[in-house]
């Protein structure tokens, strides 16, 4: 992974790079063209920008909340449950074969 | 003009057999072919459904059915599942999906004979705050066609405002239930998380997505609430806490009851006439009987809107990760390699807001970046949740403005995202907290309506009906209609 700059300690936030964009789209494996690209430097950093005023907050001591409800460790009883049928399931896929999806290649 | 009949009105005409339901959803089709190209609120009309539905529900009233959504039209949000109709989230990615399964709300309204006809038009995957983030077409405001209905709801609450149906149900993650209903003049509830399940809603944000209902009055509100909330062993954050008939909570009776007004709500940009309506409904609900604290403070809320747009990108990127072009939706198919198929469909499969909130989130999530963004957001999160706990010590409900303006033209905030986010100033902290939270018409300023919001503690619904509707039954706001 390459070396990120910008990012919420500095002082003045730095306008994220292009490669820092291109890097994030990878992970997210989103396309982009050139014009997305040079939006997105601006936008995002404008965006992170507001997110300074969280490093302001002391939260020493301060568990996350993941959620809102005192709920834990949900389970269910491993009984068997009707499941919807096999076409059913494949009736919205865009390339399938006989009762799987097709998909391309993933080895070379 | 049947169309224009609450839930509550139409089944007293249904149960008197002065009306049948086929009339009744015969007139909201009329209604839909007549107001629909202007407003443009729903992404597809099923009107041989609703026929169907609608004859059936007619042979249920005529043997002494009395379930009070029995025969009445409802339009969904095209968020929530339908078993054989096309739910699209309002997103190219989605546009011919056709879930093999219904929504178990959906699977609810049906049990009650409720009589779908359409789905609603949104901001593409519930991301945005005017419905302008529709992959098809944007919704227009009723009040003026040259505004946005706010959002993602915005289809939802065009739907009822127009009387295009008896009611809605939309989503709400950050006030997308709310702040719709704030700017078309009508009444809108999230349940506290985990009320109603959300086995059937497409995810956006898993800790913050809660389902709720869209409605012409506080007593219809109730109606739907009855029928959609409980638990779900198919939503395992759906919470096995009994579900009261909320119905009887609305007695008009405010004495003893401790309201507060939070300062921090009143922020820097608010519209002068928000505020000053909002002050004068804060005022109606004194001169009714509550007690009235205008000095309250919740000191973190100038931090939710950073958490809030930290958590939900965050866990929408990880929602969003299952559109692969593989098992449903689009699938650019036009290359031999599988990872430029996968990136080239989510390039032309999403649209511009959606694929910048998942930059955002995989951002936020990035090595080398949870903890300074994700974790501290979690953090903050909590300080938040913390002072909600405690103001519900003190108060019954807290009172505030649903958005810091009214509704904003079309085109105004789109190329703005930072703009956009701030519409949710007032409502996203409410999510954040898991906390219940209800829109209610609460006046006008040039011409536009404006909305109060009422918010109640963890399963506390029935306060915050309960002070909705003693405000509604005092004033007049929520009969007023658009001349669309």
């Amino acid at each position: 992974m390459p070396a990120l700059k910008g990012g919420c300690y500095n002082d003045s936030i730095m306008k994220l790079s292009r490669e820092e964009v291109l890097h994030i789209a990878r992970l997210a494996r989103v396309g982009l063209t050139d014009e997305d690209v040079d939006r997105l430097r601006e936008q995002l950093s404008d965006i992170l920008e507001n997110f300074e005023i969280l490093q302001k907050v002391d939260t020493t001591d301060v568990p996350p909340t993941a959620q809102s409800i005192p709920l834990q460790n949900v389970t269910k009883d491993d009984a068997v449950d009707p499941s919807l049928p096999q076409e059913q399931i494949l009736a919205n896929a865009p390339r399938k074969e006989g009762q799987y999806f097709r998909v391309k290649a993933v080895l070379e | 003009m049947n169309e224009q009949l609450t839930i509550h009105e139409a089944h007293g005409l249904l149960k008197a057999k002065k009306l049948s339901s086929v009339e009744l959803t015969q007139d909201c089709l009329k209604r839909i072919k007549e107001v629909e190209p202007r407003v443009k609120a729903l992404v597809s009309t099923t009107e041989e459904l609703a026929l169907k539905q609608a004859e059936k529900a007619d042979k249920r009233l005529a043997k002494g059915d009395t379930n009070p959504l029995t025969g009445i039209p409802v339009v969904l949000k095209d968020v929530l599942c339908t078993k054989g109709i096309k739910t699209t989230c309002s997103s190219k990615m989605l546009e011919n999906f056709v879930p093999p399964y219904d929504a178990t709300v959906v699977e609810k309204l049906n049990d009650c004979g409720a009589v779908t006809v359409g789905k609603a038009n949104m901001d593409e995957f519930a991301m945005g705050s005017s419905t302008e983030h529709s992959a098809f077409f944007p919704t227009h405001n009723p009040w003026d066609l040259d505004r946005v209905p706010g959002g993602s709801s915005g289809g939802s609450a065009v739907a009822v405002a127009a009387d295009e149906c008896v009611f809605s149900l939309g989503s709400d993650t950050g006030g997308s239930i709310r702040q719709p209903a704030g700017f078309c003049s009508v009444v809108g509830m999230k349940p506290t998380y985990g009320r109603v399940s959300r086995y059937g809603l497409v995810a956006f944000a898993s800790s913050l997505d809660q389902i709720g209902p869209l409605t012409k009055d506080v007593t219809d509100c109730a109606l739907v609430l009855n029928a959609i909330a409980g638990f779900d062993n198919r939503d395992s954050t759906s919470v096995p806490e009994p579900t009261p008939d909320y119905t009887k909570c609305l007695d008009g009776d405010l004495k003893g009851l401790k309201l507060g007004v939070p300062k921090e709500y009143f922020v820097k940009g608010m519209q002068p006439e928000v505020e000053e309506a909002l002050k004068d409904a804060i005022a109606k609900l004194e001169e009714i009987g509550a007690s009235v604290d205008w000095n309250v403070s919740l000191p973190s809320t100038p931090n939710a809107l950073a958490v809030y747009y930290i958590i939900a990108p965050s866990e929408a990127s990880a929602n969003l990760a299952r559109y692969d072009g593989v098992k449903y939706g689009f699938s650019y198919k036009d290359t031999e390699s599988m990872w430029e198929a996968m990136e080239k469909t989510r390039q032309y499969g999403f649209g511009e807001e959606v694929k910048r909130r998942i930059m955002l989130g995989t951002y936020a999530l990035s090595a080398g970046y949870y903890d300074a963004y994700y974790l501290k957001a979690q953090k903050v999160r909590t300080l938040i949740r913390r002072e909600f706990d405690a103001a519900f010590e003190k108060y019954d409900a807290l009172v505030t403005p649903t958005s810091p303006t009214i509704p904003f033209k079309i085109g105004e905030k789109l190329d703005d995202p930072v703009q956009m986010y701030m519409s949710d100033v007032c409502t996203l902290p409410i999510n954040i907290a898991g906390v219940p939270g209800i829109s209610i018409p609460a006046g006008f300023g040039n011409g536009l309506p404006i909305g109060m919001q009422i918010i109640g503690k963890p399963f506390g619904e029935e306060t915050i009906l309960k002070v909705a509707y003693a405000y509604e039954q005092a004033t007049d706001w929520h009969k007023m209609r658009s001349k669309i």
